[in-house]
Order: structure tokens, then C-alpha cells, then sequence
């Protein structure tokens, strides 16, 4: 293993300078989600208009794979159809499970998260911006993910 | 003084290189290494005395129950009390708390009770009371934390009343490494006639503990932080308390008759142990028991202190943000700190290029990591084997992550 693998420059980059990470007033979708392991925490906020992803922003507080996910994710997702951005999370966790080849086209920055594979304990960092993007694109709204489980 | 080369040599574990790296394990504080004496002991009761404790009429099951009623007669005793009947085992200290929240809290409490907790404690002594409030209507309440990690006691007086039933709280916090005041706690709970529940998770391994001398009517440790197997511990209990408790499990060995509508009770420990029970890991507990004591809590606090010192001084000076108190003689071998502004995770995983093995997360004690506004933090703890050679490895393996991320 080498530190390269994971922290490779773009992934850097995207971690000190995050890609639309503010809240996005008026997103109709909105979901937070958080790993209950190490606490890190992602709110993605979604503007979609006749089947488009429009728009899509982050917040939230992590290690460096989980906010640069998120920030890739959001530039990857902007402009797709639904359904594309859906598949594509599909196929962005098919990369993170070590289970397909990354369309370097369709992933552009993201294909730097492929490395993250040999860290089966960081997976989880990588996967949570976009489990929380397939939430919120399902339309349930406020949900807090493993927080609505929690004893109130 | 520990002689810490010698042993480092009874942890067969410490031999191990990852990528040709030396394992420098600095992860105590989430389980403890084995010595081979503790691994032979349970080896060794497979291999000669494996049998049903308290149930075999022939010699082996016979062995079996010395065993296993020896190994709680020792570590009841390491404890600080003769009473063996007052160890109930358990596979540590979560079992444990949860054993007193449903055995002995749920049918005893009522609405407009109030459970009191501390900020600084682990999931462990924490859930288990919500989920007693929910099920009786008592009120949960918390002492808070000041900005050094020590328990807010300002307001004591206001949260510790006549109202408090259970008193639960830390004797060393995992996430801070804070040592409360515990005796001093114990008499203001007693004063306002609240029964009280320590958690010796932390302090088991490191502070002789007496539980007489405490007064805890509860104490709940686990064995595999102080040497011991996986699944090893127990509880402490005074007499009247266990007398009152109600079984949490029911099943084999925890009965006298079993009548088609109900059943009675064997006698105290014996109706908490339920079905066939970690015989063997206990046996290593009481292993373990032999070697802290061989080495001497004394001493063994002594390197804690040593290390822990040194190990602070080096994280802040090579700029480290570090948790809770500074001064050693208020806390443990936990060292919760932050490293410029790389993440833990991040931390963590560049660490363990370097063989450095340190935890990163929230420490099952969200309550802290919200107190001081971070979502998780790094943490090195340390035992008998480490040195402070692995504290500079720690430190310089920080420069290279200070590196990759430097902003």
C-alpha cells in the first residue's frame, strides 16, 4: 500500500477547496445523513426541474474522502437527468466495491477515489455523500438518516 | 519501574511488522494486548479442564467449576472485596451497566425519579439509562464538562438531589482520560440517598480499584482491557443490592425449580448467569489478574503516568491540539488529541503506514465530541508495554501526515 493511492492531489484539492459546499435556499430536496462509526456528518441539498438535476450543494464536517466525495459528487451529478445521476451512484459504488472498472469520462474527478478501495475501512467515507444524494433524490425529504433511529 | 523490555516479550503480538514496520499499538484504551500467560491459561483450561462448569458430577466438570469459581475469587478480590458471591460475571462492562439498568433500575424506578449522569461517559452507562427513563418516566440529567475535561461540579448541588435514584459515572474517562473525583461523588450521591453505578472500564486496567473502600453499590469492569479475553468481566455488587436485582436472562443454572408457570431463583451471582458461561475467558481474566499483580498496580500506574506525561509534551509541542487535563495525576493513559487540521480518519490511516495503530472517531462519547464542538478526535492510550520510543514513533509519523495535507 502506498499513501499515494489515496491521497492523490485531486482528491486533496477537493478536500481544501470544496466544490459547491453551501446550502442551497429553496432546494425542494434535502437530506442529512451521518456515519454513526466516526461521526462524520454530510447534508446534500438538490434542485431538480423537469427530471434535471439542476442544481446540488454540500455541507457538512469529515476526513478528507468523505467531503471530497461529496464534492465531486456534486460538480458529477450537476445537469444529469435523474435517473443518470442514480445510475451513476450506482456505479460509483460498483468502483468502491471493487467490482467495476470506472468510465473515466462519466467519473472525471472521482476516479481518483478508486484507490480508496485498498482502505476497506475508508469505503464507507467515499459511499456517504452518495447515500445520501440517492435519499434525497427519493424525494424523502427531511430525513436524518441513522438519526430517526436514534431514541429520541 | 517496569521493566518494560521484559515485557514487552510475554505479548507475542508485539513481534508482529506490518509492510516491515514494527506493530507500535497504541489502542489500549479500546482493548488491551494478551500476554502469553493470560493466552495459555485459557489454552490450557481447553486442553485439560474443558467441561460444563457447575454441572459435571465427574472430576473434569469438577475442575471446570474450581476453575471458574477460583478465577472469580481471585478477581473479586483484586477488586477489593472477599466476597466472592458479589462478582456476578459478565462479558464486560456494557453487559454489565445493563445488567443494573433492566435487573435492578427498571422495576425500582418511577416517574419524577432522576437518573444523573456525567457528560464525559461512554455510550455504555449512557443508553442503557434512556432506555430505563423511557421505560419508568424518569428523568435523565447530566453533570456537564469544563473546558479542561473535568466535571462541571459547580451546580452539583442543584443536579444531585433528593430526587437523584441512580448516580452513574466514569472512574476514567475513555475520551478525555479524566479521572473524577470518585470517592468524594460517591459520598454526595450516598448523602441524597442515590444508588451508584461506576463504570471501571478505563480505571480497571490502571488504578487499583476497591470497591469497599469506593463504596460503589455498583461497579462494572471488563477483562479484555486489563489483559484479560474478550468477553471476560463482570460485576460487583454490595449484597442487598443483588439480593433485590432481577435476572435479566432466564435459562440453565440461574434456577432452583422450574414449575410450568414460573420458576425460583438460584442463589446470588449465580441467577445472573444464565446458560453456559465464558468459563474459559474467565479463567484468562484471572491470568491476567496474576500478572497486573505481579507487576503491581502501583508500578503499573507509575509508567501510565510516565508515558502519558512524555506523550503529552511531545503532542504539544509538536502542535497538537490535546484534550482534556494536562496534569497526569487527575487522568489516565487516554490521549485524545487533534494534529493541525488533518482529520483523524485521515490521521489514522497515514499513521498506519508507520505500523502506528491509534483510534480515531467519537470514542462511544458523542456527549464529549459535541461539548468541544469537534465530530471525532485522535487518540493514543497507552499500557504496561509501550515505551516512550513508540510515543517519538507516534510523533514523527504526525510530521508526515502534517505534510500531505499541509495547507
Amino acid at each position: 500500500m502506498a499513501l499515494d493511492d489515496i491521497y492523490k492531489e485531486v482528491i486533496l484539492d477537493h478536500y481544501k477547496n470544496p466544490r459547491n459546499k453551501r446550502e442551497l435556499p429553496g432546494a425542494e430536496l434535502r437530506c442529512t445523513r451521518n456515519n454513526p462509526l466516526c461521526g462524520d456528518e454530510i447534508t446534500v441539498f438538490a434542485h431538480v426541474e423537469d427530471g434535471t438535476v439542476r442544481e446540488v450543494t454540500f455541507q457538512g464536517a469529515g476526513c478528507s474522502i468523505s467531503q471530497s466525495s461529496a464534492s465531486m459528487m456534486t460538480q458529477a451529478v450537476t445537469g444529469q437527468g435523474v435517473e443518470g445521476a442514480l445510475a451513476l451512484a450506482e456505479d460509483f459504488r460498483g468502483m468502491m466495491a471493487g467490482e467495476a472498472e470506472p468510465d473515466e469520462e462519466r467519473f472525471g474527478d472521482l476516479v481518483a477515489l478508486k484507490g480508496v478501495v485498498k482502505y476497506p475501512i475508508r469505503i464507507k467515507c467515499a459511499v456517504l455523500a452518495w447515500d445520501v444524494l440517492q435519499e434525497a433524490l427519493a424525494g424523502t425529504g427531511e430525513a436524518t438518516g441513522t438519526q430517526a433511529h436514534a431514541i429520541s | 519501574m517496569l521493566d518494560v523490555d521484559a515485557i514487552r516479550r510475554d505479548f507475542p503480538i508485539l513481534e508482529r511488522e506490518f509492510d516491515g514496520k514494527p506493530l507500535v499499538y497504541l489502542d489500549s484504551a479500546a482493548t488491551s494486548q494478551k500476554p502469553n500467560a493470560v493466552i495459555d491459561a485459557e489454552a490450557e483450561f481447553y486442553r485439560r479442564h474443558n467441561a460444563n462448569a457447575h454441572r459435571g458430577i465427574y472430576t473434569l466438570g469438577e475442575e471446570a467449576t474450581e476453575a471458574y469459581e477460583g478465577a472469580r475469587e481471585k478477581i473479586a478480590r483484586f477488586f477489593g472485596t472477599g466476597d466472592p458471591s458479589r462478582l456476578v460475571f459478565t462479558r464486560g462492562t456494557t453487559e454489565s451497566v445493563n445488567l443494573v439498568a433492566h435487573g435492578w433500575a427498571r422495576p425500582t424506578l418511577h416517574e419524577g425519579d432522576e437518573i444523573l449522569l456525567t457528560e464525559m461517559e461512554h455510550h455504555s452507562n449512557i443508553v442503557p439509562w434512556q432506555l430505563v427513563s423511557q421505560a419508568t418516566g424518569a428523568t435523565l440529567r447530566y453533570i456537564g464538562l469544563t473546558d479542561d475535561g473535568l466535571l462541571d461540579l459547580s451546580n452539583l448541588g442543584e443536579l444531585l438531589t433528593e430526587r437523584t435514584k441512580i448516580f452513574g459515572v466514569t472512574a476514567m474517562s475513555n475520551a478525555l482520560g479524566t479521572i473524577p473525583p470518585l470517592r468524594q461523588l460517591i459520598d454526595a450521591a450516598h448523602a441524597v440517598g442515590a444508588t451508584v453505578v461506576v463504570d471501571a472500564a478505563q480505571a480497571a486496567p490502571h488504578l487499583t480499584q476497591d470497591v469497599d473502600a469506593l463504596d460503589a453499590d455498583f461497579f462494572a469492569f471488563s477483562g479484555h482491557k486489563m489483559l484479560g479475553p474478550t468477553a471476560s468481566g463482570g460485576l460487583i455488587a454490595k449484597r442487598e443490592h443483588l439480593d433485590r436485582m432481577q435476572p435479566m436472562f432466564g435459562g440453565g443454572d440461574m434456577i432452583r425449580e422450574v414449575f410450568h408457570d414460573s420458576a425460583t431463583w438460584n442463589d446470588v451471582p449465580y441467577r445472573f448467569e444464565a446458560g453456559t458461561m465464558q468459563v474459559a475467558q474467565q479463567v484468562g481474566l484471572a491470568a491476567a489478574v496474576d500478572y497486573l499483580e505481579a507487576l503491581g498496580m502501583n508500578e503499573v500506574r507509575a509508567h501510565e503516568v510516565e508515558i502519558t506525561r512524555y506523550a503529552i509534551d511531545r503532542l504539544l509541542e509538536a502542535g497538537a491540539t490535546v484534550f482534556g487535563p494536562k496534569d497526569t495525576d487527575i487522568r489516565g493513559g487516554a490521549v485524545s488529541f487533534w494534529y493541525k487540521d488533518v482529520h483523524p480518519h485521515d490521521l489514522a490511516t497515514i499513521l498506519n503506514e508507520d505500523g502506528v495503530a491509534i483510534r480515531a472517531g467519537h470514542h462511544c462519547a458523542q456527549l464529549v465530541m459535541r461539548r468541544f464542538g469537534t465530530p471525532a478526535t485522535a487518540r493514543a492510550s497507552f499500557y504496561v508495554y509501550n515505551t516512550t520510543g513508540e510515543v517519538d514513533t507516534l510523533v514523527s509519523s504526525l510530521a508526515k501526515a502534517g505534510d500531505i495535507f499541509a495547507f
